[in-house]
């Protein structure tokens, strides 16, 4: 039983060492691919309408809807401590530095990061990604390339929307809703540094970088049919979800 | 030109292809038959260095594909065209996109030249008018005439060919067949087809090969194969359900 226990462990890190390793390689290819001309420029914007235009309005809406169940959630906490007119800046730091990148991450994870692995992973089944190699074209190139760039730029991008989208809501809420002067909330909004906002777009933009990779690298490895593809889908969702997560800690302390 | 010595694949704990040894000369068509699931998709794409084998050496023209740089691989697979089984176009660019997708790719044309190869090679395969069609508007047979299209479109040296005939009609399998025996004739193109089509085989083959429990049992032009004294050869040949592979895959 107990040497059972140890060897599906044992299996279970060997496969998760092995996965880790093989991600690492992806992303050094596509590093190097990145900088490799001719650049796929069509290929590139095509993508870029793809995870970063579409994917507007599902930012707008959940940025706004943040910031205003921010506000709700903290007035109550704030009016017993007497301190409501710091909400400004709760909503400010929380939207620039932890909220506006997480969960814009989280939902181009589920929005574009299954879709990127659909895809692929239907590419591979249906041996399209084989014919790109036998056409001589570097699969990484033409496929992952483009996805890590338009994931890496669009994502801070996005948050900024998000960011800003989620102070307005939260100003609604706040001075609309529940009363607190538009001054003071405005001008506690003065609390939140520039470094702030930069360091959120750079986990922002690590986090781009996390989904296009996990997404590519397990449309890459599927196989299957179709129960194979929606296998690999759910399993990129899920890990690019955690790896947001895992790595966001590690950047907070690094960056703040 | 191919040389394949001592090849072995694994895939999980499945020995696919075991100590494999082939030569393909220069200009010549081999066929290879065989069973479902027998390898010898996995056999081409080997040539094709899509895959790598465990153990054992590939080389073209004298040359390992497995030691070179992907650059150099790249630069073979140039002159090589394939037709995949599944077909394979691109499911995001037209008929038209696919065809002339190596050609934008590699080589400097223009615009016009590309859409009168494409149409040049759509014709070859006797399709016509249907450039701007997406491949899912296509039929499996019309997909399978693409893919070949697409295969030839850069008048490839050597063409790999992955169960070309299955999924289209009679008439288009013998067209088929005629377009392979054209190029071969006409082009000095080596080809490597595998199917379970023996009389494709039969048609467009030079030499033979059955790939049974990953090695090529037997060779022979087609006249050897069809009189051959290896039960296992001829139980495929006759598609009999009784003999020495009933039950093996």
């Amino acid at each position: 039983m107990f040497a059972h226990f140890l060897y599906f462990l044992g299996r279970y890190c060997f496969k998760a060492v092995n996965h880790a390793g093989r991600l690492f390689m992806l992303f050094f290819d596509t590093l190097y691919w990145m900088v490799t001309p001719p650049y796929e420029r069509k290929n590139i914007s095509d993508q870029m309408v793809k995870i970063g235009i579409k994917s507007l309005p599902v930012v707008l809406i959940t940025g706004a809807f943040t910031g205003m169940v921010l506000v709700v959630q903290t007035y109550y906490q704030f009016r017993r401590l007497s301190v409501e007119s710091g909400i400004g800046a709760v909503v400010g730091f929380s939207m620039t530095r932890e909220l506006g990148p997480v969960l814009t991450a989280l939902i181009l994870a589920g929005r574009v990061g299954a879709a990127i692995t659909a895809e692929l992973g239907t590419m591979k089944v249906t041996e399209q990604i084989d014919a790109l190699e036998s056409l001589a074209v570097s699969p990484i190139k033409y496929l992952v390339v483009p996805r890590f760039i338009a994931c890496m730029t669009l994502l801070p991008i996005l948050t900024v929307f998000s960011d800003f989208m989620g102070i307005i809501g939260g100003y609604f809420v706040g001075v609309k809703m529940m009363g607190v002067h538009g001054a003071f909330f405005l001008n506690n909004l003065k609390f939140v540094n520039p470094s702030d906002i930069i360091n959120g777009l750079i986990k922002a933009s690590v986090f781009g970088m996390i989904i296009a990779i996990v997404s590519c690298y397990r449309g890459f490895i599927t196989t299957g049919g179709a129960e194979g593809v929606g296998r690999s889908t759910t399993i990129s969702v899920v890990a690019s979800c955690m790896l947001i997560l895992v790595s966001d800690f590690f950047l907070s302390v690094a960056l703040f | 030109m191919i040389k394949i010595r001592k090849v072995t694949k694994f895939f999980d704990k499945k020995k696919v292809l075991d100590n494999l040894n082939l030569n393909i000369a220069h200009g010549e068509t081999f066929v290879i038959i065989g069973r479902s699931g027998c390898g010898k998709s996995v056999l081409l794409k080997h040539i094709m260095g899509i895959l790598k084998p465990d153990s054992g050496e590939i080389s073209i023209d004298g040359r390992n594909i497995g030691k070179i740089s992907e650059k150099d691989l790249n630069g073979i697979r140039l002159r090589f065209g394939m037709l995949f089984q599944s077909a394979a176009l691109f499911d995001s660019l037209t008929v038209g996109e696919n065809v002339a997708f190596g050609l934008a790719k590699h080589k400097k044309i223009s615009e016009e030249e590309l859409r009168r190869v494409v149409k040049e090679k759509l014709s070859l395969v006797g399709l016509e008018s249907i450039e701007d069609l997406m491949p899912s508007e296509l039929s499996g047979g019309m997909k399978k005439r693409v893919a070949l299209a697409r295969a030839i479109a850069m008048n490839p040296e050597v063409i790999l060919y992955d169960e070309p005939t299955t999924g289209v009609d009679p008439i288009m399998a013998d067209a088929i067949n005629n377009l392979i025996l054209d190029l071969h004739s006409k082009l000095s193109v080596t080809a490597v087809a595998v199917t379970h089509d023996i009389s494709s085989a039969y048609k467009i083959a030079d030499r033979i090969g059955m790939l049974y429990q990953g090695r090529i049992i037997e060779i022979g032009t087609p006249k050897e194969i069809e009189k051959t004294n290896n039960p296992v050869v001829h139980q495929f040949i006759n598609g009999s359900a009784y003999g020495p592979i009933a039950g093996h895959t």
